[in-house]
């Protein structure tokens, strides 16, 4: 795999801005790529003539001596769960096929504003439903390092685009891991920011109390401009918060007494050796350039994975219940009522995996289980969030493994669901307690497959987050 | 109480509107089953005088004036993509005799 890198998205901005460089050439070299590198099945479809008439309309701008924003001309990827307009928005679902978006994210919009030009829909596995990608319902995403291996998921087409650098970043969304997970496979920087500081109008529902939004990019001052331009309140959306008011550019940073620690669970047997290797590796770099490194129990953490899958696929039931084949996508032909249109334009139009979760949640949230799962999960939940709040008093941010494996092979879980969810134990905690936490590539194992650091950090500290990412990348170099 | 029969698994299909045909009822009993096992282990753990979580932004009441704003909506926008469409309304099947 040969990578061929896009300058910082700012510095791009600027020169699109003084018309040193246009911004259908940026359109046109992003979907260049993306024809080239079609082996690796990271997009479903292409926006082109959205995207060419809104370079050249920016470029005509500029000509005219109009400012077009933080992001001019930069043409970026978006999640096929993403509404944009030109093309359709499938969330790689059959049920979705042909359906063409009535309005867009908001964040889509705010891009927009700036500049920015989605060129391409990425490839996922279906509803955001998977670890690996191979759930879509169209096809197979390949790791761009081993195109026998999966990008990870559910937002592998994102990942694997940026990795491919089909366009200077990607859009993702992060239920359980969904963002960090691929980011780690595709050796590519993935922010899942705190939740609620991006708004989610716009993009297609998994589990509302889990579903962030966040940048996939191959550096981490790109991600803190991004995420500068995408978050904050928005009044489609109302569990938005307020935006860190000194915002989130990545500058340098003092490592000199940040405190960092360790997660004693994260670093089990069950993880690879390798990845533990390239972990305390970096870990004795940052000690060495003045961090504290301690070690932190969360005892409760090994849970997380058994409340996330009561929880999530609670909330995957009642937001896919709005998929009943009458006002939007799939609809069985020919029913004789309305009840045997839902049952057949459901159990047609979901493939495995959403039927699987639609039914866990039904039966967690079904009278006389209520209590004994759902209402349980919540309450571990609230266990672990008071642990993270304990462990964040005595270290700035919390470290360890992305996945306890590279990137595996595909096919290797499909016929076990059980040992698939296993690939987001060690992601999910963040989404539960609702703290920011990112993937940053730090090594390779002995197969040259890239290996990721996953950082958290407390709520609303995305940026001191980004800060740090910063410096792990800086000392990587 | 993890172990799923064959009538557990029709009953959730029904539930959830999902028509499964005959040889997605064995694999979803087994698949459902285990994974059904796997959450379990939280029963085990002592959760007594802590409170359920809701959601986690600490946001309360969040509402908006009650007045009608123009997002931009074509209604033909909405209605391009439904299934059946007669006079600018969406028709479904049949409900009652």
């Amino acid at each position: 795999m040969k990578i061929q890198q896009w300058e910082p998205i700012d510095r791009l901005a600027s020169k699109v801005n003084s018309g040193q460089l246009k911004a259908i050439d940026l359109v046109n070299k992003s979907l260049a790529l993306i024809q080239q590198h079609k082996e690796y099945d990271a997009i479903i479809s292409t926006l082109e003539q959205n995207a060419i008439s809104r370079a050249l309309f920016i470029d005509q701008q500029i000509k005219e001596g109009n400012n077009q924003g933080l992001l001019a001309g930069v043409p970026f990827i978006a999640k096929d769960n993403f509404l944009v307009f030109g093309a359709d928005t499938t969330a790689a679902s059959n049920i979705l096929r042909g359906f063409r978006p009535p309005y867009q994210a908001t964040i889509i919009n705010k891009l927009e504003q700036q500049g920015a030009i989605c060129v391409a829909k990425a490839n996922m596995d279906a509803f955001a439903h998977g670890a690996s990608t191979e759930n879509s319902d169209f096809f197979i995403t390949k790791n761009p390092y081993d195109k026998t291996r999966v990008p990870g998921g559910s937002s592998g087409g994102s990942a694997a685009a940026v990795a491919l650098s089909l366009a200077p970043f990607a859009l993702g969304t992060d239920t359980g891991g969904s963002i960090r997970q691929p980011a780690s496979f595709c050796g590519v920087y993935g922010l899942k920011p705190t939740y609620g500081l991006v708004s989610r109008s716009g993009v297609i529902a998994m589990g509302s109390s889990l579903d962030c939004i966040g940048p996939i990019t191959s550096r981490v001052s790109d991600a803190g401009i991004i995420l500068g331009i995408i978050s904050g309140p928005d009044e489609l959306d109302s569990t938005t918060i307020q935006k860190d008011p000194q915002g989130y550019k990545v500058k340098d940073f003092k490592l000199r007494g940040v405190k960092i620690g360790i997660v004693q669970q994260y670093m089990s047997d069950g993880v690879d050796p390798q990845i533990k290797k390239a972990i305390n590796q970096t870990l004795s770099q940052l000690k060495k350039h003045g961090a504290i490194i301690s070690t932190i129990d969360l005892p409760s953490v090994d849970l997380a994975l058994a409340c996330y899958y009561i929880i999530c696929p609670a909330e995957v039931s009642s937001n896919l219940s709005r998929y009943d084949g009458q006002r939007f996508g799939y609809s069985y032909p020919n029913a004789e009522d309305l009840y045997t249109s839902y049952l057949k334009s459901r159990g047609k139009g979901f493939s495995k995996e959403a039927k699987r979760r639609i039914m866990i949640g039904t039966h967690v949230l079904s009278s006389g289980y209520y209590d004994a799962y759902y209402k349980k999960a919540q309450t571990v939940r609230t266990k672990l969030i008071n642990e993270f709040n304990q462990a964040f008093l005595e270290s700035d941010f919390l470290v360890g493994p992305v996945a306890p494996t590279t990137a595996f092979k595909i096919g290797q879980h499909v016929n076990n669901p059980l040992e698939m969810y296993l690939s987001d134990i060690m992601t999910v905690a963040a989404n539960l307690v609702g703290i920011p936490a990112a993937s940053i590539p730090i090594g390779f194992d002995d197969k040259n497959l890239p290996i990721g650091l996953q950082l958290m950090a407390p709520q609303t500290k995305d940026h001191s987050l980004l800060l740090l990412s910063k410096s792990i990348e800086e000392l990587i170099k | 109480m993890s172990k799923l029969s064959k009538e557990d698994v029709l009953k959730l299909a029904k539930l959830a509107r999902l028509e499964l045909d005959q040889s997605e009822i064995e694999v979803y009993r087994s698949e459902l089953s285990q994974i059904l096992e796997y959450v379990e282990q939280l029963q085990t753990v002592n959760t007594d005088d802590l409170l359920p979580t809701n959601q986690v932004t600490g946001l309360v009441n969040v509402s908006r004036k009650d007045k009608i704003k123009n997002y931009g909506y074509q209604p033909h926008d909405l209605l391009n993509n439904v299934p059946r469409v007669k006079d600018d309304q969406i028709q479904v099947n049949r409900m009652v005799e």
